[in-house]
């Protein structure tokens, strides 16, 4: 087990602090791999969907450990480390494919689509030559197996068998806004991979931070798709690491709060020449235009307007995260909700109107505190503990995110 | 070969990324006839026949909003690109139309000196040979970017 080096105590002040060695120590990132990752939380694997067919597999991570998932025979989804049992070499190269069974390209060791061990290569040697002892246990270091749930057609995966069930690990009402945008099957329509020059935690936290919103994306506040006074919430769940926002549409009882204050996004006078790309459908019929979900560590579900996607988090170093982003329509979808999602696809993603700030914004931090690791990012917007709140000038689900995580480091 | 299709197409392809390199971002919709098509995507989602872009445009006005937000609307840190642009295959289709395709690099520099491979890929284009004021504009213009990741952001237009 990597311990916490015995400088790195936690702030006095406790979830209001956040001290920024936390974005930069490779002991606590080394520990972060095995008590979150490989530990007892709930690792987003993608989509069901992503596998629809016996045989089918996609290689993905958990955390910075590479693992395979697949549908078996049975049309189980299974996920197990991507790693030979003989010299750690990596099963699958391919990012998706289809296949019976699974060979290391390196000595020809197989495995069935559950992750077993099924033949080694000339064990027995050649005409009674060369071979492996027969006391020779190779399936002693065998691929680890993850324990897998599906929610929702969403896969998550993890090595703990004492992890509460996934639903219970998100928590009753979060589950529920899960449940509200996976209402039936999905079509996957694209995705990409965002590199941000972060740590995930920064990311995690952005996205969990509904205070920026409309103060960092300008475009949103510019034509009043998200400003702070139009009704909405923060629920967060899950002992603080699942947290939703949501707004609902647009009230006639709009204010002025940003003008009187002279804000930067309050800049008006700006008008899109194709405003149909904001011509949207409430096609879940509450009348929430906006909701973004979290679930600790790494997964992100979003429903801007009609431009539904998840996001797996993946750490890749310190200072590195990938953002992988799969966007997705209904299955029921006809040709002319997925050409008014395609329009609506220009809001998210690395060029996206309303997130594009947010791959810069993560690194402008990890670059602003590298001689201030003993300082400590202020959280106290909407006081200083964990609670739902309806309003969303709050860092409450940003509180809620290190509760979770401090419990899971032991920090 | 048509030579002088060759020079006209690939005469609009250079005037297309000097505009964008030389930051003239408001006359890149003047590129593309009023109805014309411009999108990123990755060639992972091009070769699955996936339809998402990373940007998406039908129409000129579409582009001229891009502009617009990336000058009065989206924070990005100081960037400029270089484009270089090879291989042109030019094909025409009919008396007005061609079709091309060309490979690029993207280097993007940052204000802080640092520069980098950004994007590499190609443009599958199709052309309009006598469009607005008689000179070639873009029908569409399919930008494929060979990997599935981007750094960072993707403000200025590939």
């Amino acid at each position: 087990m990597f311990a916490v080096p015995a400088s790195r105590v936690w702030p006095a002040e406790g979830l209001a602090r956040v001290p920024y060695w936390i974005y930069q120590d490779e002991e606590i990132y080394a520990r972060e791999q095995e008590c979150i990752y490989r530990g007892d939380a709930w690792n987003f694997l993608g989509l069901e969907a992503e596998l629809p067919e016996k045989g089918d597999f996609k290689t993905t991570f958990a955390g910075e450990m590479p693992v395979v998932a697949t549908r078996d025979e049975t049309g189980t989804i299974r996920c197990f480390e991507n790693r030979c049992a003989h010299r750690g070499a990596l099963l699958c190269l391919a990012d998706r494919g289809n296949a019976k069974e699974i060979a290391c390209v390196y000595h020809n060791w197989t495995y069935d689509l559950q992750g077993n061990l099924t033949s080694v290569a000339f064990r027995r040697g050649i005409q009674g030559k060369g071979g492996m002892p027969g006391d020779a246990d190779p399936e002693s270091q065998a691929p680890r197996k993850f324990r897998v749930e599906i929610f929702c057609g969403l896969m998550f995966a993890t090595l703990s068998d004492k992890t509460p069930p996934i639903e219970r690990y998100i928590g009753p009402e979060v589950a529920a806004r899960i449940r509200r945008v996976m209402k039936e099957p999905v079509k996957i329509l694209g995705g990409y991979t965002q590199v941000l020059q972060s740590n995930w935690k920064l990311y995690f936290e952005n996205v969990k931070d509904t205070y920026h919103a409309s103060l960092l994306h300008l475009f949103f506040s510019t034509f009043r798709l998200n400003r702070l006074e139009q009704k909405g919430g923060v629920i967060v769940g899950g002992e603080g690491g699942s947290h939703v926002s949501y707004t609902m549409m647009r009230s006639n009882q709009a204010g002025d709060e940003y003008e009187r204050a002279g804000m930067r996004s309050a800049s008006g006078g700006y008008a899109l020449q194709a405003p149909q790309m904001l011509e949207s459908v409430d096609e879940i019929g509450d009348g929430v235009t906006l909701q973004i979900l979290t679930v600790f560590p790494g997964f992100v579900l979003q429903q801007i307007m009609n431009s539904l996607a998840v996001r797996q988090v993946l750490p890749k170093g310190v200072g590195r995260t990938e953002l992988v982003w799969t966007c997705f329509g209904y299955a029921s979808d006809d040709a002319k909700m997925t050409e008014l999602r395609m329009r609506q696809s220009n809001l998210v993603g690395p060029a996206g109107y309303i997130s594009l700030e947010d791959g810069a914004a993560t690194g402008f931090v990890q670059r602003g505190v590298l001689g201030a690791a003993a300082r400590a990012s202020v959280v106290e917007m909407g006081g200083r503990t964990v609670e739902s709140n309806e309003s969303r000038v709050t860092e409450t689900s940003v509180r809620g995110l290190w509760q979770q995580y401090r419990r899971h480091m032991g920090l | 070969m048509d030579a002088a299709l060759q020079l006209a197409v690939e005469n609009l392809i250079a005037r297309y990324v000097h505009a964008i390199d030389d930051d003239r971002l408001e006359d890149w919709p003047g590129f593309f006839v009023e109805k014309g098509r411009y999108r990123i995507t990755t060639a992972e989602n091009f070769e699955r026949g996936l339809p998402l872009s990373i940007i998406y445009a039908d129409s000129r006005a579409m582009l001229a909003d891009r502009v617009s937000a990336l000058r009065h609307a989206n924070i990005y840190e100081a960037q400029r690109y270089r484009h270089t642009v090879s291989s042109t295959l030019v094909e025409r289709i009919d008396e007005h139309t061609a079709s091309a395709t060309s490979n690029f690099q993207v280097v993007r520099i940052m204000h802080t000196g640092e520069s980098m491979l950004f994007a590499s890929g190609r443009y599958l284009d199709r052309i309009r040979l006598n469009g607005d004021g008689g000179g070639p504009q873009f029908e569409e213009r399919v930008v494929v970017i060979d990997s599935r990741s981007v750094d960072t952001l993707l403000a200025i237009p590939l």
